[in-house]
């Protein structure tokens, strides 16, 4: 395998301080040293992203007196992905007084993370989660609330305790307007200079520390370079490498891959989390995949034929001839295993020919009974709106033929590779959101990602970043610098070669195809030899993508061709590494399962002797290997345990 | 299905656009409306023609970046839809469809069916906000909140900003996304302090940046995709009309 | 922000939409609580002519002797020429705005003519303005007609009466009037239910409801009740 990638240095987090996983938190953000406010006027920071990581540091470090630079690739920031987040967000509060507490939220994510993620930080996200709900409360965040006007709480992902604070099914938006209400305010105050419709394209690193970025206004295609003091980046999730998946439609990559490439480490590039219950694919037209909210498998029940090739009309096949292959494998949990389990179990279904739908590629979620059980009207309260967007999507009603339901590419563990402070390799770059890698470890719990973006934009970097800031302002950069000319220059040689190669196969067609072969090799269920195929399969892609793309018009107008060619481009680099990192674990955990490491009931079999380590990859330049940096991880706090849902 | 698209093409704000016709043939009614968009724009990059340009992100009807008026109705026939989530079989084989960006003084047309919004943040920056320096906030029950007000609250705030209003409003007038902020905020306790403010700042930087007052025609209603209800508008001047009787302050 | 900056604020916010569309409210129920008035006096025609004219002169007499002769009718009808300038004013200064929002087009500002009458637009809702106007042009001609008298379709007269009626004697006049009122009726339907929402008073779909239907039945008794008496004339039931 090591003709693949070559064996670097370890690396560690140095930046938590000693003593008791309590105490840390508070032990850091005393030893952080502080900017007083009359320098911080001084000391300018770019945040790229203004989705609920970015949008809320943005507006927190404007308040604090900082000059911030702000930019997104929407037409408002308002717009980021983390609008479309459904179902809620957790959050330590006990309200509920069944036994929750700081400790067990703690527990769950490890857990839930297969044991792949660092405690130290997973400890601070827990203790930050009740300071989110207060902070957005205050700023008229409308969750739901009970008759007597207090907080509703409910359970979510299969945790056995209500943490997860919700709006109706938009906690999301909800959440992420408040930050950006927020933000709005710091803009009109001049704390935040606002750059919407501006796509970060590279990275500026000068004596080795993150000073700036360079921009391509995407209304004029103007490129330019801006400079700050500091870099921050939260710029979401890959998850679109796949073509096809829950994501928006230009949540890409670039802004991390290209930091990436200037030598920031990418961590757990492989761990990607695909949801199970999401609308499936109705022909090659299919431009994304629409979640459905996993609160229905509360009361759906899941199920294909017991025959291969059973055509029948859903309703007109007996019990008998069903198989509620949950509730068959997993007694004690049923339909409501964690979503990697039941994500494989559909695909498992459907690779022995037992799928329904259009091309077998989907699972039966039977809502029959629970109509039945509660009547119509109790599943229509509950569910109606799902019910109506699934009416909307399909034609086919819900209430009366079974939902087709498929799993589809949804989040991703995997980001850059941060320290404590959320700091990245490269000096002055901090990364918050889902474009770190820091929190998940190999699996997502549900309702944490929201929890992580706030925590990260909120209360974390505002605390952290001081301590690096103190030391500036740093000497003056500009335009005429070398190294930054030198990446401005880069970017419009790509942009030019772009133009140039006039071929014959559009954009979205190297994009669909990548995604197809990452979804193959690289989804669900990975092993050695078709991980191999793969990366084979993206080289070669690659090199036709960059001699027969077909990209028109010109760089100075509004061009979607380009921006999505660009954002293509790097996918094709990320879902190498991805493969990469895929087969170089040779383990099962989380998200990621390796068809050679399973039990001999084909649950995931997790190697902690020898994968116990964040995989924190270095670019090895244009024609190099990438560089495997290990961070090994260690639990005092948690007891490491195989995941068992039986 | 075979259907006649005419789409309005303009190549930069400066240019005087028009509309284009193009035959498109085997289209599937299990298409989203955009996703057809996206297989002609295929057909045209291939014929090195320029594709048509129109703004989306998540098409699941949340995020308020699309927006085309579809046969003179903002986001199309269907109500409580936004266009990424109009499906095909909405229209039947050989219909003609014609596609129009919004129109409004202050959404200039980009390019082709992309327009800018940015005067909508700017009425958010005015005043649509409560203030919460981050750290500040209190317990998060030490001020409960009736559910009836927090559920008004919540429908106020479902509005995704598209600009579907403005795009109806024959006075061209953005008064509902206002209205929607407005009784959003109004509606919460933490909202109250600086509520005669907001109203009177948000409704200023409407007027200023040139979007008509509100006769109470109803098509913003008629066409928002979350239908924010027309007494948002109400609330609106309920609230303006108040604070100025109160001085403001 | 600071108070001074605020009451800045206001005196600007007094040109607001918001607060136009509040003037226009108010004058527009003012007209309206005259026309009631106006069409109750109207009706006194089928009392005979001395009951009109008496009515007519009591008009006149009315508050004597504390105010001078015509007083009360005076201040009557400075109020009456107050609300309708403020009411015209405010409603230019607003088409205009709307005309700049649309470029000068308003909802015809889209090429496609396959929703010509937007989602759920009435008639109403698309007269209000030239509807205005013909009021306007209307008022003009009619106070000519029936106060002042310059022009006397139908031969003039000292008793208002008998210039009512012997205008009314004629077809084209009545028939005149008619369109007026039917503009009347329609500024009215969708008039006063905007008067209410541009105050604040819906408050909720049922209410919006109620607000229009109201709003119907006012345009409804003033448009027949200012009718009947022509029509009558013209019938030749009074004479
Ligand atoms: C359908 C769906 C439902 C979900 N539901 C939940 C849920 O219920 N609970 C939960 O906890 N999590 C949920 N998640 C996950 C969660 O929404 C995301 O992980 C989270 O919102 C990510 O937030 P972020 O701020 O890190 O990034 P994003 O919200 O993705 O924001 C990225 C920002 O970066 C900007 N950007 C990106 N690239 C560039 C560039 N090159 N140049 C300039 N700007 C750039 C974008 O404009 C955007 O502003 C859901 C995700 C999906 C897809
Ligand atoms: C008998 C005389 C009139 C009566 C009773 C009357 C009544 C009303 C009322 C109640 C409204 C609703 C106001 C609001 O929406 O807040 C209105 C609106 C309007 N009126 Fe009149 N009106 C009269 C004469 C006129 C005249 C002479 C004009 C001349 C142009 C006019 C033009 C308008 C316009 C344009 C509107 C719409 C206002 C807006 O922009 O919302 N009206 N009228
Ligand atoms: C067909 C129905 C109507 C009849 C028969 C009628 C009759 C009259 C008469 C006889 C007068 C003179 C009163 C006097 O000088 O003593 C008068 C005055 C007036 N009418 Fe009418 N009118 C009618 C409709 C209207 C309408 C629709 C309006 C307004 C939109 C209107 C507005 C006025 C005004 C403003 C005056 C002047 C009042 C004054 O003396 O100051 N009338 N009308
Ligand atoms: S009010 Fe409705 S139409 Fe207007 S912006 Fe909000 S969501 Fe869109
Ligand atoms: S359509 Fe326009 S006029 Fe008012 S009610 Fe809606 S804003
Ligand atoms: S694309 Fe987000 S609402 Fe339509």
């Amino acid at each position: 395998m090591t003709e693949l990638f070559t064996v670097g240095e370890p690396i560690a987090d140095t930046k938590a301080p000693a003593g008791p996983i309590s105490e840390q938190w508070d032990t850091r953000r005393f030893e952080a040293r502080l900017v007083n406010p009359a320098n911080r006027r001084k000391l300018s920071v770019i945040v790229v992203g203004t989705g609920l990581a970015g949008a809320s540091a943005a507006a927190t470090l404007g308040e604090a007196g900082y000059h911030v630079l702000n930019y997104c690739y929407q037409d408002s920031p308002r717009r980021a992905h983390s609008i479309a987040a459904q179902g809620g967000i957790n959050a330590a509060k006990n309200y509920r007084n069944d036994g929750d507490s700081i400790h067990r939220l703690f527990y769950d994510t490890v857990k839930g993370g297969d044991y792949r993620s660092r405690e130290s930080n997973v400890y601070r996200l827990s203790q930050v989660s009740v300071e989110i709900i207060d902070q957005c409360v205050a700023q008229g965040v409308p969750f739901a609330r009970e008759y007597g006007g207090l907080l509703d709480n409910r359970s979510f992902g299969g945790v056995q305790v209500s943490r997860t604070f919700y709006a109706r099914g938009q906690t999301g938006q909800q959440l992420l307007l408040g930050a950006y209400q927020a933000l709005e305010r710091q803009i009109a105050a001049g704390n935040v200079e606002t750059y919407t419709r501006h796509e970060m394209l590279e990275l500026v690193v000068v004596d080795d520390r993150a000073r700036g970025i360079v921009v391509r206004n995407m209304v004029t295609g103007e490129i330019s370079t801006h400079f700050a003091d500091a870099v921050v980046l939260a710029t979401g999730g890959y998850g679109n490498a796949y073509f096809l998946s829950t994501n928006a439609m230009g949540c890409n990559v670039t802004a991390t891959w290209r930091a990436h490439r200037k030598g920031a480490l990418f961590a757990n590039p492989c761990f990607t989390q695909i949801h199970p219950t999401c609308i499936p694919v109705s022909g090659e037209h299919q431009s994304k995949l629409t979640l459905m909210s996993e609160s229905l498998r509360n009361d759906g029940r899941i199920w294909v034929p017991k025959e291969l090739g059973d055509k029948r009309d859903p309703r007109e096949i007996p019990e008998e001839d069903r198989d509620y292959y949950l509730e068959r494998r997993y007694p004690a949990f049923g339909n409501l295993v964690p979503r990697d389990v039941a994500s494989r179990a559909a695909k498992e279904v459907c690779d022995e020919g037992r799928g329904v739908g259009p091309g077998g590629m989907g699972v039966y979620l039977d809502f029959a009974d629970a109509i039945r059980r509660m009547g119509r009207q109790a599943v229509k309260a509950k569910y109606g709106n799902l019910f109506d967007m699934y009416q909307k999507i399909t034609d086919e009603n819900p209430y009366e033929v079974p939902m087709r339901i498929f799993p589809a590419v949804h989040y991703t563990m995997g980001g850059l590779w941060v320290d404590y402070d959320l700091q990245a390799t490269i000096p002055g770059l901090f990364v918050i959101g889902e474009a770190n890698f820091s929190d998940h470890g190999a699996n997502r719990l549900g309702a944490s990602a929201l929890m992580q973006g706030l925590a990260d934009g909120y209360f974390v970097l505002p605390n952290t970043i001081n301590d690096y800031l103190a030391d500036g302002p740093f000497e003056e950069v500009d335009e005429s610098n070398p190294q930054a000319a030198a990446a401005q220059e880069a970017v419009q040689q790509r942009i030019d070669k772009l133009l140039s190669i006039n071929g014959n196969r559009t954009v979205d067609s190297f994009h669909r195809e990548l995604g197809k072969i990452l979804w193959e090799y690289c989804g669900m269920e990975r092993n050695a030899e078709g991980l191999k195929k793969a990366i084979g399969l993206i080289r070669d892609l690659r090199a036709e993508f960059w001699t027969s793309v077909k990209v028109t018009g010109e760089n100075e107008e509004l061009n979607q061709t380009l921006e999505r060619a660009g954002r293509v481009a790097d996918f094709f680099e990320l879902g190498e590494l991805m493969c990469i990192d895929a087969l170089h674990r040779n383990e099962s955990c989380g998200g990621h399962f390796r068809s050679e490491s399973q039990t001999e009931d084909h649950e995931a079999l997790r190697d902690d002797e020898n994968y116990a380590y964040v995989a924190a990859w270095g670019w090895g330049g244009e024609d190099g290997k990438p560089i495997l940096h290990k961070e090994d991880l260690e639990y005092d706090y948690v007891e490491m345990k195989q995941r068992s849902y039986k | 299905m075979k259907i006649t698209l005419r789409v309005w093409r303009q190549k930069n704000s400066d240019a005087k656009g028009q509309m284009v016709s193009y035959q498109l043939d085997d289209i599937s009614p299990d298409m989203s409306f955009l996703e057809m968009l996206d297989v002609l724009n295929e057909r045209l990059t291939l014929d090195g023609e320029d594709p048509i340009a129109f703004d989306s992100d998540c098409r699941e009807g949340i995020c308020g970046a699309c927006g085309l008026v579809i046969n003179g109705l903002a986001h199309g026939p269907e109500g409580l839809t936004t266009t990424c989530q109009l499906q095909m079989r909405s229209f039947n084989d050989g219909d003609v469809i014609e596609v129009e960006p919004w129109r409004a003084q202050p959404f200039t047309v980009l390019k082709d069916l992309v327009v800018e919004r940015s005067s909508f943040d700017r009425i958010i920056q005015a005043g649509g906000y409560i203030t919460a320096p981050t750290g500040t906030a209190p317990e998060a029950h030490a001020t409960p909140v009736a559910k009836t007000d927090a559920d008004r609250a919540f429908d106020a705030a479902t509005c995704i900003g598209c600009g579907a209003c403005v795009a109806a409003c024959p006075n061209g007038s953005a008064s509902l996304f206002l209205g929607a902020k407005i009784t959003h905020l109004a509606s919460l306790p933490q909202g109250q302090p600086e509520r005669d403010e907001r109203a009177l700042n948000m409704l200023h930087q409407h007027d200023e940046e040139g979007f008509g007052g509100c006769t109470q025609i109803g098509e913003c209603t008629a066409v928002c995709p979350v239908g924010i209800p027309l007494d948002m508008i109400s609330q609106l001047n309920h609230d303006v009309l108040g604070a100025l009787s109160r001085g403001g302050n | 922000m600071a108070t001074s900056n605020l009451t800045q604020r206001r005196t600007a916010m007094l040109r607001s939409s918001v607060a136009l569309k509040a003037a226009m409210a108010v004058t527009g129920f003012i007209l309206v609580l005259f026309l009631i008035a106006h069409m109750y006096g109207n009706l006194k025609i089928f009392e005979g002519q001395a009951a009109f004219d008496v009515y007519s002169a009591s008009l006149r007499t009315l508050g004597e002797p504390i105010l001078p002769h015509g007083g009360a009718l005076w201040i009557m009808r400075i109020v009456l020429l107050a609300s309708v300038l403020i009411h015209i004013t405010a409603a230019v200064i607003l088409w205009r705005r709307a005309r700049v929002a649309t470029g000068g087009k308003g909802s015809g500002r889209y090429h496609s003519s396959a929703a010509r009458r937007g989602a759920q637009r009435t008639y109403a809702s698309f007269t209000l303005r030239w509807g205005g106007i013909v009021i306007a042009l209307f008022v003009i001609y009619h106070l000519l007609h029936l106060t002042v008298n310059v022009i006397a379709p139908g031969g003039a007269s000292e008793s208002p009466y008998v210039r009512t009626v012997n205008g009314f004697e004629i077809w084209w006049v009545v028939l005149s009037y008619a369109i007026a009122l039917l503009a009347l009726g329609f500024h009215l339907r969708h008039g006063m239910w905007a008067a209410f929402a541009s105050l604040g008073a819906n408050k909720s779909p049922q209410r919006r409801r109620n607000l229009n239907i109201f709003a119907i039945i006012i345009a409804l008794v003033i448009t027949v009740g200012f009718l009947v008496p022509p029509v009558a004339v013209l019938f030749g039931w009074v004479s």
